[in-house]
Order: structure tokens, then C-alpha cells, then sequence
């Protein structure tokens, strides 16, 4: 009798994995939720609150994301990922996106057969260090001993860093985030490594936060932003149209303060009423209805809005926009257009 | 008159398959065969399939390109260009490493804490008893990260050896017990050293040879030679004269502050000394109660037999309880070295690189090849398991009773 229910529970597992290739879309309505994958906690980016409730920069993705899929912003699951289990969760269909500060590269856009629909951060890997250390360099750091998130794109940075500048080093894997700053914070290591937006989030969290300099060596590039399954491109468009509907949002000026006056009828900008769906049927193009983007941008803002409420300048984290200031005013935020 | 009749010579029907008592075990035993061959034939064509679905296949190419990232505990060479084959070897290495020394190492405390347990005084019985519960009742992990975290965070990180009154000092000026590891003195093998290991490898062989000269004259002709300091003579005096004379080849090098770390000498690092020490206080809580089961299962008629011939209580426990009781603790044994051996791949816990790490971990992360992986990873600790027990078993039967 165990045996046969064993069989059974067996055949269906494997009917599902067959079946999760296609259609994600309709699993998501037929749920009622959002399977979003995130890191297992890095303050601005994603992290639980007080309450329990998930919040951050790539959260608002996921949020955006479940508002115009499903209409509201709360249906989602966030599923906690590590560096290493995020991407084996996504191709086994256990999230339907992941939105945790993943590298955009070029094997794991290819041979890992996932898509990266947008870059949400363009971030860069560096250094942080104790003042204490006397160091003002990235290339002053031969022999020193260095804290590194193991399986992740900055391992690599590293070691191509140290081997290029023809200097030597000690690496410490280390499994999360927290783990990093307690060993880093003992001094069990040097410095430690990882995008510079993740340790200006992890400085933020120290007692003592000016006591800690982030070196201006940036040393790779580091095209943050999320992804989904190769293969189901309807899928793969509503994630890369939702996050480039919140870029656009801020270009075109729409707020969460005006959205509501905007939307309400047509105006005179075209761009934003085909947007916002009061013109044009942009909605149904991709299977949705003609609100899905005045939903995405009601529930946290436009990217700027996003941006400035999680890891901007007046957060902890103060984060300047940088490269990530809309391409109008400097940075290289461009989101192609809406017709 | 009663006539002779063969029994009549049964015809094999099929149904005896199922009817015969004979027969119908060999039936049954046929039919799960056949059911388990076609689960696993089916699990096989459902995962290639499925990864046909994901265009992807199975392919170990992977092995031959270059790994690109590094690792800190490094038996072999290997540097961030090695391929991701030579990656894994360095963690096999590595497993291979910790799982030697904590078996050693579980072995003596396990050997010591069983028989004190027997002890007649009760302080050290119960302690040792407290011992063997407070290790083997919380898990593995637990200890290994307790004890790396009380090594980060109770020793003194290299910079506070710094200055003129710093801190932190050496031990000796030789060794250095820092948050990242313990720095200890490295030989370094000058010209002519060899001969010198050569020497004492020939020691070592001698003290053997010695030993059974004087044990084969013992029983021969009931001389007794002296077994202790010839020993140590033929250990120690050859190998110190041919020191001598070769002028001192073999030198020390001592760890000295430089940079951000100390330097020279000889790394442990403190994920090594974690992990090497969680499983051998852990393991060795497991053995000490093997070796307590085992003394225990020599019946005390023996104990009194021996005491009878007028045999010290020293030498009861050697020629008479141990040799005995080691029949019934060496298989329980061979378990346990299997499980250290298996539980070392928590290495990743405290960043040790075993084979977990580089080649279940980074490896398989940076690669995506996971079933690749993780099955090169079973076949690895298969075939070491398989291995210890092959050794143990040998010795198991060196030593089991000969029945004659």
C-alpha cells in the first residue's frame, strides 16, 4: 500500500515538473499568488519589517509585478533564497520569479536557460573596510584575508581582481549576508566583499557605521535585476513590461501622488494614457487587462519613488542614484517606449 | 518382499514457481528485482526528459574548464586557472584531510572516555559520563558552529599582536592563536633531508622488528628483554646522528606578522580546527560508548581467571579484556568512522572547502550542472565509505576470534 501511494505521489511529480514549463501566467491566476524568490534578508532590498511584512527595493518588484497580474500587491509569497538554492527554485518551478540582486551574465542568461527581463540596479562589486585598517585602496590589500558569499558572481570578480593586479589574498566563504558581517565585524577577516549597494545595506546595519569606509575601487560590473524561466516569453514579457511600466512611470512624471487624477481620463500626453490604459489596448497585448500598469505603479510608486523610499539618500543605506538615475538626468535607467 | 522404488522424479511445472516452497522465494525476489529495475528506468528517462523540456542535458565538459575562483586550503597546487576538476580533487583532498585527523582524533577521545567511564572513582566516571551525553545528544552542526564562533570571537584577530604593547602575544614566538587559525612552525626540508626521513621511516621499521625478536624470545626461551628504552633508542639515536652529521637540513620556519597576517610557518585555519574538533569530541562520545559496551561484554569470570594467575591489573586490561572486547568494539567502530567521515561535508557551515564546498558548491553554483555534480559527490563518498569499511574489516578480521 505505501508503496503504491509512493509510485503515485512519484507519477505526479513528475507529470508537474513536465507541466510547469509553460503558462506560468495561468498558474499564478489559478493560485491566487505570486511565488517570488528574494534573499533570505539584506536591509533596503529586501527584508522583513517588524511586522513580518516583506520590504524593499526588490520586493516592490514582486509587488508590482502580483498587482498587475492578480490586483494586489499583497499576493505574493516571498520564498527566501540563498545565493545557492535561488536558481535551482526557479527552474523547478518552485517561485515564478526571482527578484534578489542577480547578476545579468552572460551563462546564466544562456546556459542555465533563464531570462533576465531588466536591470533594476546597476551596481558594481567593492570593498569595505575598517577605517582602522589604514587602507585607501583596493590594490593596497595584498595578503589580506577576505570575506566572499560563496556561488556568487564577486567570487569571480575576486579572484580575476587579485590575479589581474598580481597580488595575493586569503578568501573566506561564507554562506549569507549575516554571516559576513559577524566574521568581518570580528575581524575574523580583513574586508569584506560584495555589490557595493549591499555593503553601503549591511554598513547601514552596523553600531558604529562611520567607523567603515567602502573602498572607490569598484571592481566589476554588476547588472542587478529579475528574472524568470527560459521558454515561457508571455510570462517573461508581463515581468519586463511591469518593472519598464515603474521606469517609465518616473520619466513621464506619474507619481503614486497623481496617478489617480492621471488615470481617471485621457490626457494630453499620449504615451501616458496608452500606459495607464485610457488609450489603446496595450493590456490585452500581453493578457492582462488595460489597467495592469496604473495598478503596478499604484502600489509602491514609480522607480524613483521606489528607489528613494528603500536605499535613497535619505534612507540608512543612502544610496546615490548614479548610474541609476533615469537617462535624462545622467544615469542609464532607459525604458524603451510604449506603443 | 519389498521392492525398491525411486521416488518419482517431479517434472518442474510453472506453476511450482508460486506453489513450491523451493522455488517460490527465488519468484518473488525476481519480481521486485524487475519492479525496482523499472522504477529506476523510469525516474532515469522522467529526469532526462524533463531536462530535454529545459534544453538541457547531462554533460560532464565542465570538469576541464577552468574553475575561476579560489580556494584558501590548498594541499595541491592549484590557483584560480585550475580546471573545475582539479578544484575537486583539492576538496577531496581536503575531506580526506579532516576525516583522517578526526577519526584519529575521536579515537582517542573515545578510547580514553570509555574506559574511564569503568573507572572505580566516581568523580571521573561521572564525568566522563557527562561528557558522553552532553556530546552525542546535540547535534554535529551545533558544535561545529559553536566552537568556530567562540574561536572568531574570543581570540585576538592578528592585528592586535601589532605594537609596541599589543594585546596579544605569541606562544614561545612560535605559535599564534588568532580568530583566523593557529600559526604554528613549518619544516622546511633542506638538501639532505630525505635521508634524514629515510632514517627515521628505518627506525620506526627497526623498533618493529625489535619488538617481535624480543616477543618470538620470549616465548622461545622465556627470556625476557627489555622492551622500553631499546625502543626509544633505536626510534630516536639514528635519525638525531645523521641529523647531525648531515648539518641540520631540516629547519623551522616560525610564523611572523606581516602585512594583514602572519606569515611563514604553518596556516591551520580556524574552519579546519572547528570542524576537525566538533567530529572528533562527537564521535568520540558515540566510541567511548562502544568501547565501554565492548569491556563490558568480557565476562568478569575472565578478569578474575587472569587476576588469579597472578596478572597485575594493568596487564588484565591489555592481554586479557582489551583484546577480547576489541572484537565486539571494532565493528560499532567502523560505523562511526563512516559517520565522521560522512559528516565532515557540514564543512561548508564554517567555510571549510571540503569537496562539498568546492565541487557540491561553488562548482555546481558557477556551473549550474547539478545532477553532475551531485552525483560525482555520491560516487566520492560511496567509494571512500566503501573504503574504510574495506580497511576496518580487514582489521576486524585480524582480530575477531579464530575458531580452530
Amino acid at each position: 500500500m505505501k508503496k503504491t501511494v509512493f509510485l503515485g505521489a512519484l507519477t505526479v511529480a513528475g507529470l508537474a515538473a513536465g507541466a510547469s514549463a509553460a503558462a506560468t501566467l495561468d498558474d499564478v491566476k489559478a493560485r491566487g499568488k505570486l511565488n517570488c524568490g528574494v534573499t533570505t534578508g539584506l536591509v533596503g532590498f529586501a527584508a522583513p519589517d517588524a511586522n513580518g511584512v516583506w520590504e524593499g527595493f526588490d520586493v516592490a518588484v514582486c509587488r508590482a509585478v502580483a498587482a498587475a497580474v492578480l490586483g494586489d500587491g499583497n499576493a505574493v509569497e516571498f520564498v527566501p533564497t540563498t545565493g545557492k538554492t535561488r536558481f535551482t527554485a526557479l527552474a523547478s518551478g518552485e517561485i515564478d520569479m526571482l527578484a534578489r540582486n542577480t547578476t545579468w551574465t552572460f551563462s546564466r542568461d544562456t546556459d542555465l536557460k533563464f531570462d533576465f527581463v531588466g536591470v533594476n540596479y546597476y551596481d558594481g562589486q567593492g570593498f569595505l573596510v575598517p577605517k582602522s585598517l589604514g587602507v585607501s585602496s583596493a590594490k593596497e590589500l595584498d595578503g589580506a584575508t577576505v570575506c566572499i558569499q560563496t556561488g556568487t558572481t564577486t567570487e569571480l570578480n575576486l579572484a580575476d581582481f587579485f590575479r589581474a593586479n598580481n597580488i595575493s589574498y586569503e578568501p573566506v566563504p561564507i554562506e549569507t549576508n549575516a554571516e559576513g558581517q559577524q566574521q568581518y565585524l570580528a575581524g575574523a577577516c580583513d574586508t569584506y566583499t560584495t555589490d557595493a549597494s549591499g555593503l553601503a545595506s549591511t554598513r547601514a546595519a552596523f553600531e558604529n557605521p562611520t567607523d567603515h569606509v567602502i573602498l572607490p575601487e569598484i571592481i566589476s560590473k554588476e547588472p542587478l535585476g529579475p528574472l524568470v524561466r527560459h521558454g515561457d516569453n508571455d510570462w517573461g514579457d508581463i515581468v519586463r513590461w511591469t518593472f519598464y511600466a515603474l521606469v517609465a512611470a518616473e520619466e513621464m512624471g506619474i507619481t503614486s501622488a497623481n496617478i489617480g487624477e492621471l488615470s481617471a481620463a485621457p490626457g494630453a500626453n499620449p504615451e501616458i494614457n496608452r500606459i495607464l490604459g485610457t488609450e489603446g489596448e496595450l493590456g490585452a497585448m500581453i493578457g492582462l487587462d488595460n489597467e495592469w500598469a496604473k495598478r503596478a505603479i499604484s502600489v509602491g510608486g514609480n522607480y524613483g519613488e521606489i528607489f528613494e523610499k528603500n536605499i535613497g539618500e535619505k534612507t540608512p543605506i543612502g544610496l546615490a542614484r548614479g548610474l541609476n538615475a533615469q537617462w535624462t538626468q545622467g544615469g542609464i535607467m532607459y525604458a524603451p517606449p510604449f506603443r | 518382499m519389498t521392492t525398491m522404488t525411486d521416488p518419482p522424479k517431479a517434472s518442474f511445472q510453472l506453476s511450482m514457481l508460486i506453489y513450491d516452497t523451493r522455488y517460490r522465494s527465488y519468484t518473488f525476489q525476481f519480481i521486485a528485482l524487475v519492479l525496482l529495475m523499472l522504477l529506476l528506468g523510469y525516474l532515469g528517462a522522467n529526469l532526462v526528459s524533463n531536462l530535454a523540456a529545459q534544453g538541457q542535458n547531462i554533460s560532464f565538459d565542465f570538469l576541464s574548464s577552468p574553475a575561476n575562483y579560489d580556494i584558501n586550503q590548498r594541499p595541491i597546487e592549484y590557483d584560480s586557472q585550475s580546471s573545475h576538476l582539479r578544484a575537486s580533487v583539492v576538496g577531496v583532498i581536503n575531506t580526506l584531510i579532516v576525516a583522517f585527523l578526526g577519526c584519529a582524533t575521536a579515537t582517542v577521545f573515545g578510547v580514553t572516555a570509555g574506559v574511564l567511564r569503568l573507572s572505580p572513582n566516581w568523580l571521573v566516571r561521572k564525568l566522563m559520563a557527562f561528557y558522553v551525553e552532553i556530546f552525542r545528544n546535540i547535534p554535529v552542526l551545533i558544535w561545529i558552529l559553536i566552537i568556530f564562533t567562540v574561536m572568531t570571537a574570543v581570540m585576538p584577530a592578528p592585528n592586535q599582536f601589532r605594537g609596541e604593547n599589543p594585546d596579544a602575544s605569541m606562544l614561545f614566538d612560535a605559535f599564534a592563536f588568532t580568530n583566523r587559525g593557529v600559526y604554528v612552525p613549518a619544516p622546511v626540508w633542506g638538501p639532505g633531508s630525505l635521508v634524514v626521513v629515510l632514517t627515521f621511516l628505518a627506525s620506526v621499521i627497526g623498533v618493529f622488528a625489535y619488538r617481535r625478536y624480543a616477543t618470538k624470545l620470549l616465548y622461545d626461551t622465556g627470556r625476557l628483554l627489555p622492551m622500553g628504552w631499546p625502543s626509544l633508542v633505536i626510534l630516536f639515536v639514528p635519525t638525531v646522528l645523521i641529523y647531525f652529521v648531515l648539518g641540520q637540513p631540516i629547519s623551522l620556519a616560525y610564523p611572523a606578522l606581516k602585512g594583514f597576517n602572519f606569515d611563514g610557518g604553518l596556516h591551520i585555519r580556524g574552519s579546519l580546527i572547528a570542524l576537525w574538533f566538533a567530529l572528533a569530541i562527537y564521535t568520540g562520545a558515540f566510541i567511548a560508548e562502544n568501547v565501554r559496551a565492548g569491556i563490558q561484554a568480557v565476562s568478569k569470570g575472565q578478569t578474575e581467571a587472569a587476576a588469579s594467575l597472578g596478572l597485575r591489573p594493568k596487564r588484565i586490561m591489555n592481554l586479557v579484556i582489551l583484546p577480547q572486547a576489541l572484537r565486539v568494539i571494532i565493528p560499532p567502530l567502523i560505523s562511526q568512522y563512516l559517520n565522521l567521515t560522512k559528516n565532515s561535508s557540514l564543512a561548508i557551515a564554517v567555510g571549510y572547502m571540503d569537496v562539498t564546498g568546492t565541487l557540491g558548491g561553488i562548482t555546481l553554483n558557477q556551473t549550474g550542472r547539478a545532477i553532475e555534480c551531485v552525483l560525482m559527490l555520491m560516487l566520492f563518498y560511496l567509494t571512500i565509505s566503501l573504503a574504510i569499511s574495506a580497511i576496518m574489516n580487514v582489521y576486524n578480521n585480524s582480530i575477531k576470534l579464530k575458531e580452530r
